[in-house]
């Protein structure tokens, strides 16, 4: 329990950091970290997969492209919009509801869920597996051809860009 | 968990660094070497016999040159770079059983680190960081020729990791398993090497490891007509020395990779028709083991001197264009065929 706790404040104190540092390429090298952390949350919850998964897709995928994107940017102070104070009253307004709707769902799951009663080994591959292509099969299905037609939608934008250039 | 176990696995962990960083510093007189032969000339020969002492010399110079950090570089990040990238090329190692069991007295100690049952799936994951030691590097280095050669390598490394992944997916369809340990157990002998069951996922994947290590033909990155020495421009030192290092430290795991892969790792023909005992088994396992690295390793290198390099377009068509549509045609095939096997035979 010790373990969680420190890397909790861990994922909390770096997320902050994410926000909080001025320079763009800082805030997702702080952003990389927190994913670490979560990697490590899930390795203690006997997550295996989940841990590794985390690791490559959001680590070293999505990652990587946002820090490629940064670069090529190169932005600084110069560049950066203005945001006027009536945004960022909304936004932390916006924020505080997030907060409240998030603090509200979790109180009604409460914490007798799969997670703590079921068996530890919930998170390896063979079991994660066996629930995702047969319990879930068609929400998993689902999902995938949201992500196709997400990409095919990406790659629509980008040839259009293309013909009027 | 008891004191014997920790202290076996550290020894082991001690020796596989040094093996690694031992056969990493001999990789670049060998590929010097190499470069001699296929060139028709000696290569270096003066440091001792055969050149023998001459990464000593190497590495030693590499201490006693000036370290330079440029005056606009990102101070911590410029650090931070070199130390990433050899970290990531040094940790992937882990996973890879380097032997069979060995019975010392009633102590039976596995020659693998940690076989964990997602092993390549951590492979893959330490792969898909090790970028970011290039990236940082280039970016930090505040410089146009080191950024470009870090997109280079970024875009480059992203692209061929899809073409790996699926090159293995294929694999794990015939192996049923993730753990590397029980991959390179299933291929006793001869016959039963993933090699005869997946040629085609064997090619997609050394091809994607060439370009996984920055290796020519797909050396973009460091590609010096064009970049003067990409994402390393501004380093000196042994910070340069960390980044070459953990090229061929990158080369040397993705050569015990494949050949635990796909070559049977430490299997070889009839070990068990020799009537050996099991610590003889493994001590062969062993050798035979570093073996097949050490052909992967010379097939590297005899590909940097018989192909040229790539156009950058033509990388990323190779890489998008040519091999994800085979590696998914690849999958299907597997899959077909253990459909027609589990049915018909």
């Amino acid at each position: 329990m010790t373990i969680f706790y420190f890397v909790a404040f861990l994922s909390i104190f770096f997320a902050l950091m994410t926000i909080f540092t001025k320079n763009p390429v800082h805030s997702v090298l702080y952003l990389v970290i927190t994913f670490f952390t979560f990697t490590i949350h899930y390795i203690l919850l006997n997550a295996q997969f989940l841990a590794v998964v985390n690791f490559i897709v959001y680590m070293g995928a999505i990652m990587v492209l946002f820090l490629f994107v940064l670069m090529l940017l190169n932005l600084n102070k110069d560049t950066e919009p203005m945001k006027s104070n009536l945004v960022k009253i909304m936004g932390t307004i916006a924020g505080m509801c997030l907060i409240a709707t998030v603090l509200g769902a979790l109180k009604v799951i409460e914490t007798n869920n799969g997670f703590v009663t079921g068996n530890t080994d919930f998170g390896l591959v063979k079991n994660l597996g066996k629930i995702l292509f047969d319990e879930f099969l068609l929400p998993f299905e689902l999902s995938s051809i949201l992500l196709l037609t997400a990409m095919v939608g990406a790659i629509l934008l980008a040839k259009k860009d293309k013909k009027e250039a | 968990m008891e004191v014997a176990f920790i202290l076996e696995k550290l020894i082991l962990v001690v020796i596989v660094f040094v093996i690694t960083l031992v056969i990493a510093m001999y990789s670049t007189l060998a590929e010097r070497k190499i470069a001699g032969f296929m060139q028709d000339r000696h290569g270096p020969d003066r440091a001792g016999i055969f050149g023998l002492l001459q990464p000593l010399c190497d590495g030693g110079k590499f201490f006693f040159k000036e370290e330079i950090i440029p005056a606009y570089a990102h101070k911590t990040l410029f650090v931070l770079g070199p130390v990433i990238a050899i970290i990531t090329a040094c940790i992937t190692s882990a996973v890879i059983p380097w032997g069979q069991e060995l019975t010392i007295g009633d102590r039976t100690v596995s020659l693998q680190v940690a076989d964990v049952n997602i092993g390549v799936l951590y492979v893959f994951g330490v792969i898909a960081l090790g970028v970011y030691g290039i990236m940082l590097g280039g970016w930090a280095s505040n410089n146009k020729f080191a950024l470009m050669g870090a997109i280079r390598a970024a875009s480059q490394s992203i692209s061929y990791e899809i073409g790996m992944g699926l090159s293995l997916i294929a694999l794990l369809m015939v192996t049923g398993t993730l753990s590397v340990g029980e991959i390179v157990a299933q291929q006793s002998g001869f016959v039963n090497w993933n090699i005869w069951v997946q040629p085609l996922g064997f090619l997609i994947f050394i091809t994607c490891a060439f370009a996984e290590c920055n290796r020519v033909p797909f050396d973009l990155p460091e590609c010096e007509t064009e970049l003067v020495g990409g994402y390393h421009t501004e380093y000196s030192s042994m910070k340069l020395g960390l980044y070459m290092f953990s090229e061929y430290i990158n080369m040397f795991v993705s050569s015990a990779l494949m050949a635990s892969l796909y070559f049977g790792g430490y299997n070889f023909p009839f070990m068990y028709d020799l009537g050996l005992s099991s610590n003889w088994i493994t001590i062969i396992g062993v050798i035979v083991f570093f073996l097949k690295i050490f052909g992967f390793i010379f097939f590297f290198m005899w590909i940097r001197w018989t192909l040229p390099r790539f156009r950058y377009d033509q990388l990323m068509n190779l890489g998008w264009k040519v091999l994800i549509p085979l590696a998914i045609a690849n999958i299907v095939l597997t899959g077909v065929f253990s459909i027609i096997k589990d049915t018909y035979f």
